[in-house]
């Protein structure tokens, strides 16, 4: 529908630089480029590496989403860029580049959430998302379960990790097992021919006293670590294939058995699970067993929406102004630790009054 | 508009940002001079403040952003977090707007900005972790040394007996005992420098971070051995 809101997304909260461009739920544009081969001699993602790459990245990055869309900058309804969470100078970089594109087009600004983002981009696989929806969000960053009952204004926070991000625990294994970085896809790849049951690792935080909903993946990284660590000083080999099958179905069972626990308690029929670690086969299939048994849709974007990009801040976006939220002021800063409950960053009153006159009529 | 249509005449506006020091400073040059200007000194909060006070500026001279014809930007050295505002701005600025994005040092500017005719003598800015980020100049508008980024004891054999600006100088009185205002750069400044170059055929150079230093990188260490041996 040509009516709906044609928004541009910028994401810098860790290591890429996205550019998405959608019409309402419509997926026009979602380029990316990232600096993860950077990062990867470090074992981690280093802060300041990210967010000279964003510098260099953005204007490319904006010009080659645009082509891709086929859309003229002009016809935006608006610009969309991640306030928060995330790393404070990589944040940074986005959210001065939203603006002064925002300002020089004369569009309206939107300061979204990171983490509402993740949940929104599934508007543009499986269309309009239900309300309310149970999220599962899993990657290096996060591992959170969320209740949205309306994307654009309420998140409620259930459950999170209480130490390591369930994409953290994977990058630690994989550098246990020198495997690499990033862990995630390596350790799925040589899972899939190891035997899941083959090593009984701890599941944090499942006990009956434990809070249902948090994660704890420390535990577990330490177990695993050790058990290498035994194996090699006995001089054994190791394992990987099993080892990688093993720690990974410890990860997967505990996200998904409580991600369907919580929908149960809440009465929520639709789970959506984003993030990075979305992208992992045994989750997908894992709470698709579950789910099915439970009663309840899961809905799972294809993995390229999984992972931090633009499109889903632009998705966030096209819904703010769907539905007639507040824009940003120009003042708009970036949080790195910004609350999940708040969804986006409304501007003082009076907005964009100041600076009407100068703007494109 | 300060000047007629072409092909009367060629108009020029620059406008000039830099966000390499403590100060968040922006102006506007039609040409002939500066025309109006803002520097807010806030080293927390160039991400905040850069937007609003372009926006004042244009709306003081009752100009719209569309009216730019180039950008002029301070590509540091400068503290990477705030320097980087600047440049992000002025670079999304050239994409919407295309029109070429000018850089100059910003120890030029606050060398311009000195008004020194006969020299030698040193700017320093202050590059934070007890070091300056600094330069020699002939005068006003002739640096003879790359920009670099030392302490300032290292440093203290080089600008011996020089009168010297900027922050920098004036942190460190042991190595800088003559150490004068402008303590920031101004944009003003900046767009004055640019002007004249740009006038006289002068190429300036791309809009690119002068960082000096390579990013502090932690390497982890092989893993953490969580068994005794
Ligand atoms: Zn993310």
């Amino acid at each position: 529908m040509a009516d709906e809101p044609l928004v541009l997304g910028i994401e810098t909260s860790c290591d890429e630089t996205g550019v998405g461009i959608v019409r309402g739920t419509t997926l026009l544009a979602d380029a990316v480029a990232s600096s993860v081969d950077e990062h990867a001699r470090f074992g981690g993602v280093v802060p300041e590496v990210a967010s000279r790459a964003h510098l260099e990245a953005m204007v490319p990055t904006i010009e080659r989403a645009l082509k891709e869309a086929g859309v003229s900058a002009r016809d935006l309804d608006g610009v969309a860029v991640t306030a928060g969470p995330g790393l404070a100078g990589a944040l940074l970089v986005g959210v001065t580049a939203a603006k002064a594109y925002a300002y020089a087009l004369g569009k309206p600004l939107y300061g979204v959430n990171h983490l509402a983002s993740h949940i929104c981009v599934d508007q543009l696989e499986h269309g309009a998302l239900p309300e309310p929806t149970m999220a599962l969000l899993v990657s290096g960053g996060h591992s959170s379960l969320l209740l949205s009952t309306d994307i654009t204004s309420d998140v409620r926070p259930l459950g999170a990790t209480i130490d390591d991000a369930a994409g953290e625990a994977f990058d630690k294994i994989a550098r246990v097992l020198n495997l690499g970085f990033p862990g995630g896809p390596v350790i799925d790849r040589y899972a899939r021919e190891g035997d899941p049951q083959a090593i009984a690792f701890p599941r944090g935080l499942t006990g009956p006293r434990d809070p249902a909903y948090d994660f704890s993946f420390s535990g577990l990284k330490t177990a695993v670590a050790r058990w290498i660590e035994a194996k090699r000083a006995a001089g054994e080999e190791v394992p990987v294939r099993d080892v990688s099958a093993s720690f990974q179905e410890a990860v997967v069972d505990v996200l998904t058995r409580k991600a369907v626990r919580a929908c149960k308690d809440e009465g929520v029929d639709h789970l959506m699970i984003g993030g990075g670690v979305a992208a992992n086969s045994r989750l997908r299939a894992l709470a698709q067993e579950r789910c099915e048994a439970a009663g309840i849709r899961l809905r799972v974007p294809r993995p390229k929406l999984c992972t931090d990009n633009g499109a889903m801040v632009a998705a966030l976006g096209a819904e703010m102004v769907a539905r007639g939220r507040a824009a940003s002021s120009w003042d708009l800063s970036a949080d790195s630790s910004l609350p999940v409950t708040e969804t986006h960053v409304p501007g003082h009153d009076h907005v964009h009054e100041v600076g009407k006159e100068n703007l494109y009529s | 508009m300060p000047c007629p249509k072409p092909p009367y005449a060629v108009c020029v506006l620059l406008l000039a940002l830099d966000t390499a020091t403590p100060a968040v400073t922006v102006a506007l040059h039609d040409g002939h001079d500066v025309i109006a200007s803002s520097s807010q000194v806030d080293a927390r909060r160039h991400g905040e403040l850069l937007l609003p006070a372009v926006d004042r500026v244009l709306a003081e001279s009752g100009l719209t952003l569309d009216a730019v014809t180039g950008v002029v930007v301070g590509i540091g050295p400068g503290p990477y977090t705030g320097l980087r505002v600047g440049l992000m701005t002025a670079d999304t600025f050239g994409l919407v707007l295309g029109v070429p994005v000018h850089g100059v040092c910003t120890l030029d500017g606050l060398a311009f900005a000195a008004d020194i005719d006969e020299g030698p003598f040193v700017v320093a800015t202050d590059a934070r972790r007890k070091e300056v980020y600094w330069a020699r100049y002939a005068d006003s508008r002739t640096r003879l040394t790359d920009p670099a980024v030392d302490r300032p004891a290292d440093i203290a054999d080089q600008v011996a007996g020089l009168p010297a600006v900027g922050a920098g100088a004036l942190l460190y009185p042991d190595t800088f005992p003559v150490a004068h205002e402008p303590e920031h750069v101004s944009a003003a400044a900046l767009a004055r420098l640019a002007a004249e170059k740009l006038a006289a055929g002068e190429e300036l150079p791309a809009p690119r971070p002068l960082y000096l230093r390579r990013p502090d990188a932690q390497v982890p260490k092989n893993y953490k051995v969580v068994t005794p041996k």
